[in-house]
């Protein structure tokens, strides 16, 4: 390997794996975003320069004190440091936790700011991403995903949301905003809009934080939850794309591929959350145990997957558990399609599943089971139409095509 | 430390019915309500209670003609704005604290932008 690719691969790992630690390191001790953001960019492009001299043995621990330093310098050059320098205190670090990017991530999901800053601001300061690429995972207009992240940014210095992990007492309230936030960035990339079908940099650092949050909290089920349920799905990663990179339903994976360390973790984990609580997460982490520790998809306990989906809607009655709880309903041995396809129906109105292509999609499939194949294929036409993914574009196309 | 304004929203019908025993309740809470502040370690910098919103003129400045007056607040709700706290805290957080402390139905908590010299331009 020559030594200019040599670097070019250290680079693009420490960005992958680094971005947000060194970030937050910096807004440690700077308190200001945008000034943060500027150092580790500029910490990244002094690494372009010097490290093909020799890549640093801690590549991470060498850009944070680039970009520290760097921020210092320009806070010491700005006039206004007097007012600053209060602000370069450093609180006690909490203890063996690398509490940097934690304390990132609760600032970015702060409840003050919107959910939809909470994750755009996520994306771009946990994750790296440039605005253009926050704008592709989050299927909205750069302009508006620009807009989000200053106005997000411009809140949190403006009314001064801290940048700190909050207080025992205060985490179980702060925590369900957070986990979400790591939910909807791992789903990001697990279903990445264009050309490829997983964004492994988004589903590793949701995985990354699932942990940290564990770690944080080893008490509360929900963390732990969450983490079974990301590493089941991960563990599914080989057996979900074939050999000619089609995407592979749960329905026809090769269960033998299912990766089983991966597996096995998920499972135990999703089993200790569920003995201390029946969260959503919790409860989502039970309908993936049941997949994965059935025999067959034909041999799933659907009942008790219904079971689990009923569950989750005493407290999250939102449209997409009620449509995955009509999608599991149908595969019921005996099911009464029609009933299901009524509950299907009652859901075409809810503006959250407008754009949804798994609600047409549903549709398509219980109807080519009641052999209503025009239906169908209007209802194939429809979730193609919706979906911004390649992978299951052709998919659908192939579902069509089978009609 | 930061300065914070606490906007109080109620319904005005409370004005209309209340006793001598629910005023007397009411201006207990809000003397409970500072003292929670002077407990946190926060300090309350000024406040007062509003006349209710029938008594409002606004002001609006218009270009290139006289200001104009009108009756009535700025923008009508069923909530009116009765009454504002003024509020030193550490942060966001503990400002948000406070304001559930507060004895309102609706506190906006809006950030108090710096003005002084040194203070950079509000970006």
């Amino acid at each position: 390997m020559s030594e200019a690719v040599e670097v070019t691969r250290a680079l693009d790992r420490a960005h992958r794996e680094c971005w947000s630690t060194v970030l937050a390191s910096v807004v440690r001790v700077t308190r200001d975003l945008d000034l943060a953001e500027d150092c580790t960019q500029d910490a990244f492009v002094q690494a372009l320069r010097t490290w093909p001299d020799g890549i640093p043995g801690n590549p991470g621990g060498w850009l944070s004190t680039v970009a520290r330093r760097l921020a210092l310098d320009r806070l010491r050059r700005e006039t206004n440091l007097r007012r600053k320098l209060p602000l370069l205190v450093e609180e006690p670090g909490e203890a063996e936790l690398p509490a940097d990017p934690l304390r990132l991530v609760f600032t970015c999901c702060h409840p003050a700011l919107a959910r939809d800053s909470q994750v755009a601001l996520t994306l771009r300061l946990i994750c790296g991403l440039t605005t253009r690429e926050v704008a592709a995972v989050l299927l909205i207009g750069e302009a508006t995903a620009a807009a989000r992240i200053t106005r997000a940014k411009k809140k949190i210095a403006a009314a001064a949301i801290p940048y700190r992990i909050p207080a025992d007492r205060e985490l179980p309230a702060r925590l369900d905003v957070v986990l979400t936030v790591v939910h909807l960035v791992y789903t990001a990339g697990h279903v990445a809009a264009g050309p490829e079908l997983t964004r492994t940099d988004l589903t590793g650092r949701a995985v990354e934080l699932a942990r940290l949050l564990v770690r944080l909290m080893p008490d509360e089920p929900e963390p732990q939850a969450l983490l079974g349920l990301l590493l089941m799905t991960e563990a599914r990663g080989n057996a979900r794309v074939s050999a000619d990179g089609e995407l592979v339903l749960l329905a026809d994976q090769d269960r033998s591929r299912w990766d089983p360390q991966l597996q096995a973790e998920g499972v135990s984990r999703a089993t200790a959350a569920l003995r201390r609580g029946q969260g959503r997460f919790a409860l989502q982490a039970a309908v993936a145990g049941l997949h994965m520790t059935a025999p067959s998809w034909e041999r799933t306990d659907w009942r008790q997957v219904v079971r689990m989906y009923d569950a989750m809607l005493v407290s999250w009655p939102t449209p997409i558990v009620e449509l995955n709880r009509a999608a599991a309903h149908s595969l019921v041995p005996g099911a009464d399609l029609t009933a299901v396809l009524t509950e299907l129906d009652a859901l075409a109105d809810e503006p959250a599943l407008a754009a949804y292509a798994y609600l047409p999609a549903t549709r398509a499939d219980v109807l080519t089971r009641l052999g209503r194949r025009d239906e169908a294929a209007a209802a194939y036409h429809q979730a193609i139409q919706l979906t911004a993914n390649e992978t299951e574009r052709r998919f659908l196309t192939s579902r069509l095509n089978d009609l | 430390m930061a300065q914070y304004m606490f906007l109080l929203y109620d319904s005005e019908d409370w004005y209309d019915n209340q006793t001598r025993a629910e005023w007397d309740q009411a201006m207990k809470l809000h003397g409970e309500f500072a003292a929670a502040v002077e407990k946190a370690g926060a300090r309350v910098l000024g406040g007062e209670a509003l006349e209710r919103s029938s008594t409002a003129s606004t002001v609006k400045q218009r270009e290139g003609a006289e200001p104009m007056v009108t009756d009535g607040p700025f923008i009508e709700t069923k909530e009116a704005l009765g009454g504002f706290y003024l509020i030193e805290a550490r942060d966001l957080d503990q400002a948000l604290e406070l304001a559930k402390l507060c004895p309102s139905g609706n506190v906006e908590v809006r950030p108090v932008m710096a003005t002084s010299d040194e203070a950079a331009p509000p970006a």
